[in-house]
């Protein structure tokens, strides 16, 4: 033990560091420059002229500017409904606050495209429940509001990614120090002049970048528009790339006009992300500490029982009801039947979960799928996150940025990066089969990874490795018995973050899957195509049922442990 | 014979250089302390000689063998250099019990299952912490921590220890416990210790030799406690190791002036013909009187510090710090007001040219 063992060290580093660049240049790096080599690049030329004219051409624009009008729209409602919500259930006396919040968090569970499914069942302008009711009832001539328009698709936009402002500014409000409110109260200033000079200057930034974290989903969000845009020819570019990539089976043109438009997302997205870490960067944390602070409270008197009513019915209308609708469709016999006790059954559940091989191939590609994706990015992007947090070499910062990229590549960008790069040019083509899917899904998650990963390697402080090493161990040793158990939370928490969302992924494998390689949000979307309603509804509901009791398990696990963990 | 030889180390970070042409030996079975200001580079000294660290150049070798050449193409990773190392922050693995936390260098090494849990359970015995062996480091003090930390390093038994700043984390009372424990363990077990550390009074504790490095990585002098402390061969080292005068003394023809009066200085005059010069001397090296022989200064500043009182003399311009024990003060009549006249005389004074000062008045 004392005497210095001569020999030479096995270089794991240098095969860490190699694995991982290898990974994400090849999942990452290479289907992204691929859509721009392809939107740029004709016939062994740079080509802008090209690029101009795609975008000028009628549907194109339309779409860009489709895309543009909903995710503004979407942007601008959120905002205003997620600061609302978020100042209520932090700064006023209304009751069950705590309830209400967990309630208002509940549509970052949903998939929107189910909750846009169940709102096409509620209003579209002829079949629609709530449509039919009024027209019946109260000899309306026309529908009282028609889903399928920009209003339809920016409201149930709205409903599903408002959490992301109001998560944010909750936070905000939450961890303000009311010592900043307090003195401006004592220099006599009124709530109302508090809220416009203090309160909200303060919170500013975190409305800020949730509002862009909103108009970035919104961007590139594909399965509220594919539901409810399509029916009347309304494109934004996810779904128009999609329909083209779909339509032609992949024809030169259309690949062409997806990649330009794809072009144009990564763009937008890049921007959109610039500007969020501007807006961070101003230094708000200097203001907003992280810890936690009792704030004063607003006495809402008279309008404390009409508000909380407001919520309950807010609630009731955007959560409760389409839910319940996806489970009553998903029991009736058939589409347009009323619901009476004769016409429900669980026939359909069993029917999807027992006899139809469609939904049973969905649900097991989804789950399997979601298990291998979860469990390759996982260990990846411990790898990688170790390059990145722990190693000292040259050009990690390229890392750095492979990892993160697909944050600001949208789905329907990577699904059709893969495309390009899995489908037999470079000697592979995995095209139809689930792998394509996997290495998408892989791409597509790789960031969530890398972050929860991130996290946990930060809280090891380098010392215990050096111990390891001191100790006689050898870097793969003091990896596998210091690091490795010590980020096991982080991994974990790597794991459901991808395994959770890709039970309910829409935009990659939409545009990635063949006859036996659908998914359960493949399988929803295509059947209800279909006109197969109330088995599209029923698989919808077991879709919720998986999602929510996986994610009530995460959060109850999570809760209880949150505590822990390394030094 | 020398354990540790370091030659000629340089090392840079970036644009920064901490160190160039280092040069340092530690011999068998001593305890070496390596003492200098926060940043001054010892941490990185011991991180290249642990192997954390690769040199630029120069070369290291411990026990005869070169572990570090970067010239001749020599890294021996830190696994293999055989060495304790004790951290700072403790670094105890808190996924694991204090005994696997001892037992893993064994492990490691491969020691049979008997073997092993023998020599685990009489090393943390060895450390003070029999019976805690079950517990996780989350139900550990810092004090604790760090005895795991140490019982972990010693458990291999090697022939060096390295520890960095190994006592900084604990409370004042924890610390001079510990310090003696370390100097005790070391001598027990006959190993070599390379400490690091900015605190002067562990230093002239534990240390057989010890070397003084300043902020630009350069060692000013190494020796043993009693010479780095009453003999400093300049300036940086006389302030750091602790609080230090230095009045400003003028040349003026055969005579040697204070400050910018005429009082000559009562001490033996120093070797050189530097026109300005620096008494050097520490509070406790001056020797009040109310009147006699001696330089003539007004008391500026008194200040009641329980068992002592505390003076801030001005003599023509130039000004000292001293202290004398209260009931000295009320039996000797030392008791001066704000502004009163007092005598200074020396026990012990250190010349230092002035050219040399600048850098310490500095800092």
């Amino acid at each position: 033990m004392n005497a210095i063992t001569q020999k030479r060290s096995f270089g794991a580093a240098q095969i860490i560091l190699f694995l991982s660049v290898a990974i994400l240049v090849v999942v990452v790096a290479v289907p992204v420059l691929l859509i721009f080599f392809n939107a740029f690049w004709v016939g062994g030329k740079f080509n802008l002229r090209d690029v101009l004219k795609i975008i000028g051409e009628p549907d194109t624009y339309q779409a860009l500017v489709n895309s543009l009008i909903i995710a503004t729209g979407t942007t601008l409602g959120s905002t205003v409904i997620g600061t609302f919500f978020a100042w209520l259930v932090t700064r006023t006396d209304l009751p069950y606050k705590r309830f209400m919040k967990s309630m208002f968090l509940v549509p970052f569970m949903l998939p929107s495209f189910i909750g846009a499914l169940a709102w096409k069942m509620l209003l579209s302008p002829r079949a629609g429940f709530i449509n039919r009711f009024f027209m019946v009832n109260f000899g309306l001539s026309a529908p009282v509001f028609n889903i399928y328009s920009y209003a339809g698709i920016i409201l149930v936009e709205i409903m599903y990614l408002f959490p992301f402002v109001f998560i944010q500014v909750c936070g905000a409000l939450e961890r303000m120090d009311p010592t900043l409110e307090e003195s401006a109260r004592i220099s006599g200033a009124g709530l109302f002049t508090i809220t416009r000079k203090i309160t909200i200057p303060l919170v500013m930034p975190s409305i800020l970048s949730g509002a862009l974290l909103i108009m970035l989903y919104s961007m590139a969000h594909f399965g509220t528009v594919a539901v409810l845009g399509i029916e009347n020819g309304i494109f934004n570019i996810p779904t128009l790339i999609y329909q083209r990539i779909h339509q032609s089976a992949g024809s030169f043109a259309s690949i062409r006009t997806g990649t330009v438009l794809a072009t144009v997302l990564v763009v937008t997205a890049a921007f959109i992300i610039w500007l969020q870490g501007k807006i961070l960067s101003k230094g708000h944390y200097q203001i907003i500490a992280g810890k936690s602070f009792r704030p004063m409270e607003l006495k809402l008197r008279t309008l404390r029982v009409p508000l909380f009513i407001f919520c309950l019915a807010y609630i009731g209308f955007t959560i409760v009801l389409p839910t319940v609708v996806i489970f009553l469709v998903g029991g009736l016999k058939t589409y347009g039947l009323p619901f009476t006790w004769e016409n429900l059954s669980l026939d359909n559940y069993k029917f999807i979960l027992f006899d139809y091989k469609v939904t049973k191939d969905a649900i097991w590609n989804s789950v399997t799928l979601g298990l291998s994706a979860a469990l390759v990015t996982m260990f990846a992007g411990v790898m990688i996150s170790y390059v990145i947090v722990k190693m000292k070499v040259r050009g990690k910062g390229i890392l750095e940025f492979l990892g993160m990229l697909p944050f600001s590549v949208p789905g329907s960008v990577i699904a059709l990066g893969v495309i390009l790069a899995w489908s037999g040019k470079f000697g592979i083509n995995l095209y139809n089969t689930v792998w394509i899917i996997l290495v998408a899904y892989i791409a597509r998650y790789m960031a969530f990874s890398l972050r929860a990963n991130s996290a946990a390697l930060e809280q090891v402080h380098d010392s215990l490795v050096e111990a390891a090493r001191a100790c006689g161990a050898t870097m793969w040793q003091a990896l596998k018995d210091i690091v490795l158990p010590l980020v096991r939370p982080g991994m974990l928490a790597a794991f459901f973050l991808i395994f959770l969302p890709s039970l309910r992924e829409l935009t990659v494998s939409i545009m990635l899957y063949a006859p036996t390689t659908r998914t359960i949000g493949v399988a929803i979307y295509t059947l209800n195509e279909d006109g197969e309603t109330v088995v599209s509804a029923a698989l919808a509901g077991i879709a919720l049922i998986l999602i929510v009791t996986g994610q009530s398990l995460v959060n109850y696990f999570t809760g209880k442990t949150g505590g822990a963990g390394g030094k | 014979m020398d354990i540790i030889r370091v030659e000629g180390i340089a090392k840079s970070y970036g644009k920064h250089r901490v160190h160039e042409n280092l040069s340092l030996t530690i011999r068998q079975g001593e305890c070496f302390t390596l003492l200098g200001p926060s940043g001054c580079g010892k941490t990185v000294l011991l991180r290249l000689i642990a192997g954390f660290e690769i040199p630029d150049g120069g070369k290291i070798s411990i026990g005869g063998t070169v572990v570090s050449d970067p010239a001749g193409g020599i890294d021996i990773s830190p696994d293999s250099r055989g060495l304790g190392v004790v951290f700072q922050d403790y670094a105890v693995w808190p996924h694991m019990t204090v005994f696997d936390n001892v037992a893993y260098p064994l492990k490691l090494a491969k020691v049979s299952r008997e073997n092993l849990k023998e020599r685990v359970m009489e090393t943390i015995s060895m450390v003070g912490m029999g019976g805690l062996e079950k517990r996780f480091p989350s139900e550990l003090s810092g004090g604790q921590q760090q005895r795991v930390a140490l019982a972990r390093a010693l458990v291999a038994k090697p022939s060096l220890m390295l520890l960095d700043e190994p006592l900084t984390n604990l409370d004042a009372n924890l610390r001079e416990e510990m310090r003696f424990e370390i100097k005790e363990l070391q001598r027990k077990l006959n190993i070599t210790v390379f400490y690091v550390t900015h605190d002067q009074e562990i230093a002239l504790a534990i240390s057989d030799r010890l070397a003084i490095m300043d902020e630009g990585g350069h060692i000013r002098q190494t020796g043993t406690p009693w010479e780095i402390f009453e003999r400093p061969e300049d300036p940086f080292v006389f302030n750091f190791m602790g609080i230090a005068n230095f009045l400003s003394v003028r040349k003026a023809g055969e005579d040697y002036l204070v400050g910018d009066g005429v009082q000559r200085m009562p001490w033996e005059k120093p070797e050189g013909d530097a026109p300005e010069w620096a008494a050097g001397f520490r509070p406790s090296d001056v020797r009040l009187a109310q009147n006699g022989e001696g330089l003539r200064g007004i008391v500026r500043r008194a200040s009641f510090l329980g068992a002592m009182m505390d003076y801030l003399i001005e003599i023509d311009g130039a000004s000292l710090r001293t202290s004398v024990e209260t009931h000295e003060a009320l039996t000797e009549k030392l008791m001066f007001q704000e502004g009163e006249t007092c005598v200074v005389n020396f026990r012990n004074l250190l010349w230092f040219d002035a050219g040399s000062l600048t850098e310490v008045l500095k800092s």
